[in-house]
């Protein structure tokens, strides 16, 4: 009894190290989506692009999978993950982007600048339908599934790797599900 | 100096924390603003973390407090209001979170802690209860420990 005693401190130490290594690898600032296997939320936006005649809506996104790219041309992070979707696009993979919080013209100008990943793009100047996704900053990326439900949500910009090793083998999945 | 002296607890009645609530974001019925001010102190800036909506500078955080206004001045209850935004942004928008099973380990995990604590105490406590009758015993000293005593200390007084 003594002798299990005597362990007692140590296996708390270990548990207690165990718990901030797995934490020293987690970043705080990403929050669990409350959307996961949930309907997209109801929108309805107009287009970015002034030559489009629908914008982006929540019943888009039936019938594929497909992504849904939140992006702004105020956004850093947006600007260095934006050739990675034009590569994205060539290979066929259908994204739609969300401006968010733009001055008019300001997100059309961007994709006519740099080239224009996306599919449908829609325009939320004060920034409700971005609440509405629980985003907290952009870009942010939502892979919805044929039924129109929110699968997974990447917080940050989408690389290679994030690609390859996350959304690619989950697109693949959706896209086996009927 | 009267006049001063109340001028001068007027202004420090003015003092409090910093807010970045814009007079543009402030409703006209100063009730509802009211309530609005308290609830904002209340949930998280979900892009700073560490600051409420009625402290932070964020664009986002300015957003929330116009929703937040915006839903109180459409008849929503504080607690309505609230639930809005914890169904977008889960509890963690809460700066004082529920007390619900996502939450077991926040409150009860102190208790856990201290509970812990307080049996091992009471181990150890017990422990030295236990040993201390033995304990006297041998620290006795035997006949032949004392004679010596004794002779050690007759030969100081001596010198």
């Amino acid at each position: 009894m003594k002798r299990l005693l005597a362990i007692v401190p140590a296996v708390v130490f270990a548990g207690l190290m165990v718990a901030f290594v797995i934490g020293l690898g987690r970043d705080p600032s990403i929050l669990p989506s409350m959307l996961i296997d949930k309907p997209l939320p109801v929108f309805d936006l107009p287009p970015v692009r002034a030559a489009d005649t629908k914008g982006l809506a929540s019943t888009d996104f039936r019938g594929e999978p497909a992504l849904l790219n939140v992006f702004g041309s105020w956004c850093v992070t947006c600007r260095v993950e934006h050739p990675f979707l034009m590569q994205l696009k060539a290979q066929g993979v259908p994204i739609h982007g969300l401006d968010w919080k733009d001055q008019p013209g300001a997100g059309e100008a961007w994709l006519v600048r740099y080239g224009d990943p996306y599919q449908l793009a829609g325009d939320d100047p004060v920034g409700r339908t971005v609440i509405d996704l629980g985003v907290t900053g952009a870009p942010e990326t939502f892979v919805v599934d044929r039924q129109g439900r929110v699968r997974y949500r990447h917080v940050g910009a989408i690389t290679p790797e994030v690609w390859s090793k996350t959304l690619a083998p989950l697109m693949t999945k959706l896209k086996a599900e009927s | 100096m009267r006049r001063a002296l109340i001028l001068a607890a007027l202004l420090a009645a003015l003092a409090g924390p910093a807010a970045a609530v814009t007079p543009d974001e402030q409703l006209a019925d100063p009730a509802l603003e009211t309530r609005a001010r308290v609830l904002s102190r209340e949930l998280r800036c979900v892009v700073c973390q560490n600051q409420s909506i009625d402290e932070s500078d964020a664009p986002l955080a300015h957003d929330l407090r116009v929703l937040l206004r915006e839903r109180l001045a459409a008849g929503d209850s504080d607690d309505q209001a609230k639930a809005y935004l914890v169904d977008r942004y889960g509890s963690y928008v809460l700066l004082r979170p529920a007390f619900g099973p996502d939450t077991l380990l926040l409150w009860l995990g102190p208790l856990a802690v201290l509970a812990l604590g307080g049996m091992g105490v009471a181990i150890y406590l017990r422990g030295r209860a236990v040993a201390r009758p033995d304990q006297l015993a041998a620290d006795r000293l035997d006949p032949d420990e004392e004679a010596r005593v004794a002779a050690l200390l007759n030969s100081d007084e001596a010198s």
